[in-house]
């Protein structure tokens, strides 16, 4: 033996249409974990600088202060609502199977693991479909 | 090289049945006598189902095969054929070159472990008619290539002896009285599906995390340490020096429960539930109220 071949991280996501339930689980989890936090910064950003009438009653009433003008400038725009119904489908997955991995730790039906990260991927889907009508009333194209 | 016949030609089974005979007149040839009977017979074999596998090819020590490739090798169908079978054929009649370990062929060495349409299998538990043709047949991911289907095994073997796999109870018993450290019925039933590892090395070959983290000790050795772990015979110290190596940086908490250890075992080892059963022994040993 003169020397070995090492293949790389090839057999990792490149091979990623042969990857189980656990697999897509796992993935899907961070993914979505790390989109959570990356909304966390985005509204802590929006809120903090959107203060400014704070105190103001006058401009409050009037719907004119720039808090309100901030989030009724944003949730007149189609993509912020698309991203909207985006942001509930993630955190609504993350939920899920963070339920999910809670029961897996706790070492409860570990042999239906997979069955459950389908579920909890079907009421995602189901969740994210019947809150469409809530979040794109009222916006035009 | 030469008597190896792994020139391209013979290597690569033709795709018609038919010409199996006039491929290698070689070979044939050698076989002296009653060649036309056998040629009769394997031409017989081949009127019927061929099975076509593709098998990862690589030897640093001939230049054809410095550069990794496929092979693709047809080879006749049998009922209750597997993938070791299919590739112990190619090997005895095409290419004598074709290295991959095997032993028993029942699923009791763990020799075997290929990469099999994408999925760690032991090659003679794994039955041809489950799988889609062509079968890709790889040798196991994550572990260095030495040869073809053959692995380097070392570090695996290594993780397997750092979690001290072997039973060591302070008070043996009388040697001269002869007495058996019995195990009661309920704790070997405990244990029972932890002492079926074979040491094939599937279940960390599928383990992206021991991928990325070559110290991680990986499902086999955790399992095996569980086995001990979990043995009612060791004394209460003994178990917490066990639980002391496992939760380490590179033990139990390395495990994020993606399930391919336990989607891969040929044995049905419940890994993940072992793993997971140990992180939960090792909190409770930290956890203290006072």
């Amino acid at each position: 033996m003169s020397q070995s071949y090492n293949r790389g991280l090839v057999e990792d996501f490149g091979r990623w249409k042969e990857f189980s339930a656990g697999m897509w689980a796992w993935i899907f989890h961070k993914f979505t974990g790390w989109i959570l936090i990356g909304y966390l910064f985005t509204h802590i950003s929006v809120l903090s600088t959107s203060l400014g009438a704070a105190g103001n009653e006058a401009a409050i009433m009037n719907e004119a202060d720039i808090y309100t003008t901030t989030l009724q400038g944003l949730e007149s725009l189609f993509l912020i609502r698309l991203l909207e119904i985006g942001l509930l489908a993630v955190a609504v997955f993350h939920i899920l199977n963070g339920l999910r991995l809670l029961m897996v730790d706790l070492g409860v039906g570990l042999e239906a693991q997979d069955k459950s990260f389908y579920a909890s991927l079907v009421l995602t889907g189901a969740i994210t479909v019947a809150s469409v009508p809530t979040f794109l009333t009222g916006v035009g194209l | 090289m030469s008597t190896q016949q792994a020139e391209p030609d013979t290597q690569e089974a033709p795709e018609d049945p038919a010409m199996k005979g006039a491929e290698s007149p070689a070979a044939e040839k050698q076989k002296g006598g009653d060649m036309v009977d056998e040629r009769d017979e394997s031409q017989a074999e081949f009127d019927g189902e061929t099975v076509h596998i593709k098998v990862f090819r690589y030897d640093p020590e001939v230049a054809e095969k410095q550069e990794p490739r496929f092979d693709d090798f047809h080879v006749p169908f049998e009922k209750g054929m597997t993938v070791l079978d299919s590739v112990m054929y190619a090997r005895d009649e095409y290419d004598s070159s074709l290295t991959f370990r095997h032993s028993c062929r029942q699923a009791v060495c763990g020799s075997d472990a290929f990469f099999v349409n994408g999925k760690q299998r032991l090659g003679c538990k794994t039955q041809i008619s489950d799988l889609e043709q062509p079968i890709r047949i790889e040798p196991l991911p994550h572990q260095e290539v030495v040869k073809d289907l053959v692995v380097d095994m070392d570090h695996f073997y290594d993780q397997m002896h750092a979690v001290e796999p072997y039973f060591k109870s302070e008070d043996t018993p009388d040697a001269s009285k002869l007495e058996e450290q019995r195990q009661s019925r309920e704790n070997r039933e405990k244990v029972k599906m932890s002492t079926r590892c074979i040491w094939c090395a599937s279940c960390m070959s599928s383990c992206n995390i021991a991928a990325g983290d070559n110290e991680y000790l990986g499902p086999a050795a955790i399992n095996k340490a569980y086995k001990f772990a979990m043995d009612d015979r060791e004394e209460e110290d003994i178990k917490e020096h066990r639980l002391r190596i496992l939760e380490q940086e590179h033990g139990v908490w390395r495990c994020q429960t993606q399930f391919s250890c336990t989607e891969v075992c040929p044995k049905d080892i419940p890994l993940t539930e072992h793993i997971q059963e140990l992180k939960r022994e090792a909190v409770k040993k930290n956890l203290k109220f006072w």
